[in-house]
């Protein structure tokens, strides 16, 4: 359990829409002191008396307004459905309930490395807070974005300028390399010599990222999705099958010990199934 | 005038009548961030097995129309680590906590009853024979009258001693009162009730089930008529047999409404996952109400909703 999560009314401060998907700032309080890139928040929707009895989960996209008692959280959302939209359509003044941070952060190496970012759709909202936290640390980062069509690629202008190189995918070729992240990545990790990945996006991407990064050696960071209930680690519905240290198959709490994980650690292709030797599988 | 907000199961005595629901609460640390949990009447722990349990496969959930579908499948890592880990944190924590347990069989009941009657500082042990997230309905003990009675009666002659035994029982049958009248005449002190309603979510995407489990357990306010109409068929049949009432209460009017039907205290579950502090917020505004409609105590409001039947 992220030890800084606290639960607090934040308010709107500013809400715009940026192609597919809604920029907003909230004023959050000390808490965003506290929050690391990857991490997340757990924000009520529908308002009082709503049908919708679930957080929804959102990355933190930046933390930002350090000063003691002010700070702003940063948020990508993507109203896609019934809870999604009810918070984008908030406007300024509003108050939201939110909980936060939540779960693990991306680890920072120690020493200078060249690091390869990979988001997905609006996956790619934690990984530019994570870019300027590398780049402050003297890393390299070369960073891909995909999308299934422009409209849905996020990288704001000064989300560009704090990365070396910016590589983009879109299914429909509407912008950038037509095709997926996936085929633009064993070539990136050989030219620019990359030490690590990060990433985060559907978990299809994730998948196919981990293959490649096992093939070719390199370590891999990713950000999971999985539909949460309550983002605190009390409901058990978003686990997924992780490979411990001990390497004993163990169903974790992507809101607890994710969402940022070891990608060679997750079983990815368990198919609505335990995978056989999993502790404590009937 | 001060108010008496105590409230009794059986013989054992709360400070207050607000209890976190089996399976909600895990056991106590995550809500401990977010409120004082000794504010809590008591903590009641997730459903401990005998063995560690990895539960059912993903996707495990699918929100409702004001609720929410589950099917965890009990995950958790049994009895004995459950005695190792967790019962010390909350002992030391000075938490009223009362124990959840599951069996797959009556000798599953019998060993965890003797696992417990060892542990001195326990308020009362739930007695869950009605989790819908069992391989084989057959196996809902609390569905039938015989499976019923006899995993309480294997808890009964485990248990020693005087720790209060609930059985948590399913509105999923044709005559609830029946399975009440079993498990009280098997030993049972108390009944805790509802646990959740069968369901089923279908994807119209993929056109099949949504949980990888197929069907879950409904909660969430979408089944609190159906908590309130079956703590208040019991209580008319079992007037002098505590309840423990839950099933989608989320502010003090909810838990107003199962006390009126007869519940002497109240479990907060799924309202945890939508608000951390929920149990908090339930139990100041159910006191407030309380004492606005004229109660000096808790305990002369449970099942006043009675009242006219009995004149």
């Amino acid at each position: 359990m992220n030890k800084f999560a606290e639960q607090v009314v934040a308010e709107v401060v500013s809400n715009k829409r940026v192609g597919a998907y809604h920029h907003m700032v909230l004023s959050v309080g000390d808490l965003a002191n506290h929050a690391k890139p990857g991490n997340f928040v757990a924000i009520s929707v529908g308002g009082a008396g709503s049908s919708m009895v679930l957080r929804r989960a959102f990355a933190i996209y930046r933390a930002t307004g350090r000063e003691s008692g002010v700070g702003y959280i940063e948020l990508v959302v993507a109203p896609h459905g019934q809870g999604s939209t009810w918070l984008t359509s908030r406007s300024a003044g509003d108050g939201v309930d939110l909980v936060g941070p939540l779960g693990t952060a991306f680890g920072i190496p120690t020493q200078p490395v060249r690091a390869l970012l990979v988001g997905g759709g609006y996956g790619s909202a934690p990984l530019f807070g994570l870019s300027e936290v590398l780049k402050s640390r003297g890393c390299r980062v070369d960073m891909v974005l995909g999308a299934s069509s422009a409209m849905k690629i996020y990288a704001p202008l000064e989300g560009k300028r704090s990365v070396n190189s910016l590589t983009i995918t879109t299914d429909d070729g509407s912008t950038g390399i037509p095709g997926k992240v996936s085929d633009v990545i064993p070539e990136l990790i050989e030219n620019n010599q990359i030490d690590i990945i990060y990433s985060c996006g559907p978990m299809g991407m994730l998948e196919a990222i981990t293959k490649i990064a096992v093939e070719k050696d390199v370590m891999h960071q990713c950000a999971i999705e999985e539909s949460m209930a309550c983002g605190i680690g009390i409901c058990m519905t978003c686990v997924l099958p992780i490979k411990g240290e001990d390497g004993v198959i163990r169903m974790l709490r992507s809101c607890i010990d994710g969402p940022v994980v070891n990608g060679e650690n997750v079983i990815w292709d368990s198919n609505r199934e335990i995978p056989e030797g999993t502790w404590g599988a009937l | 005038m001060s108010f008496d907000y105590s409230a009794s199961l059986g013989n054992t005595r709360f400070e207050n009548p607000i209890f976190t629901a089996s399976g909600c609460a895990s056991s106590g640390r995550e809500l401990s961030q977010f409120f004082d949990i000794r504010q809590l009447g008591a903590i009641v722990t997730k459903s401990i097995m005998v063995k560690p349990r990895s539960g059912r496969a993903t996707p495990r959930m699918a929100e409702t129309p004001s609720g929410m579908l589950n099917s965890i499948g009990l995950q958790g890592p049994g009895v004995d680590i459950f005695l190792e880990k967790d019962i010390p944190w909350l002992l030391e924590q000075n938490v009223p906590t009362v124990v959840s347990i599951a069996g797959e069989s009556v000798e599953d009941y019998a060993v965890l009853a003797r696992k417990m009657r060892g542990i001195s500082g326990l308020k009362a042990l739930e007695v869950n024979i009605s989790c819908p997230n069992v391989e084989n309905r057959g196996q809902v003990f609390a569905c039938n009258s015989t499976t019923a009675r006899a995993a309480i009666e294997a808890v009964r002659r485990n248990i020693g001693g005087e720790l209060p035994i609930i059985a948590k029982l399913t509105p999923d049958v044709t005559n609830i009162v029946e399975i009440a009248e079993e498990v009280v005449a098997a030993g049972a002190d108390g009944l805790a009730l509802i646990n959740t309603v069968l369901g089923m979510v279908i994807d119209t995407n993929t056109m099949r089930p949504k949980l990888a489990g197929k069907t879950g357990g409904l909660s969430g306010p979408a089944i609190r008529p159906v908590a309130v109409r079956a703590i208040y068929q019991v209580h008319a049949a079992l007037p002098h047999v505590s309840i423990l009432g839950m099933g989608g209460v989320s502010n003090g009017r909810d838990a107003l409404e199962l006390i009126l039907a007869g519940a002497s205290a109240v479990s907060i579950g799924t309202a945890n996952f939508g608000n951390p502090s929920a149990t908090m917020l339930v139990k100041r505004e159910l006191e407030e109400l309380l004492i606005s409609k004229g109660f000096s105590s808790l305990k002369e409001a449970v099942g006043y909703a009675h009242r006219a039947e009995q004149l």
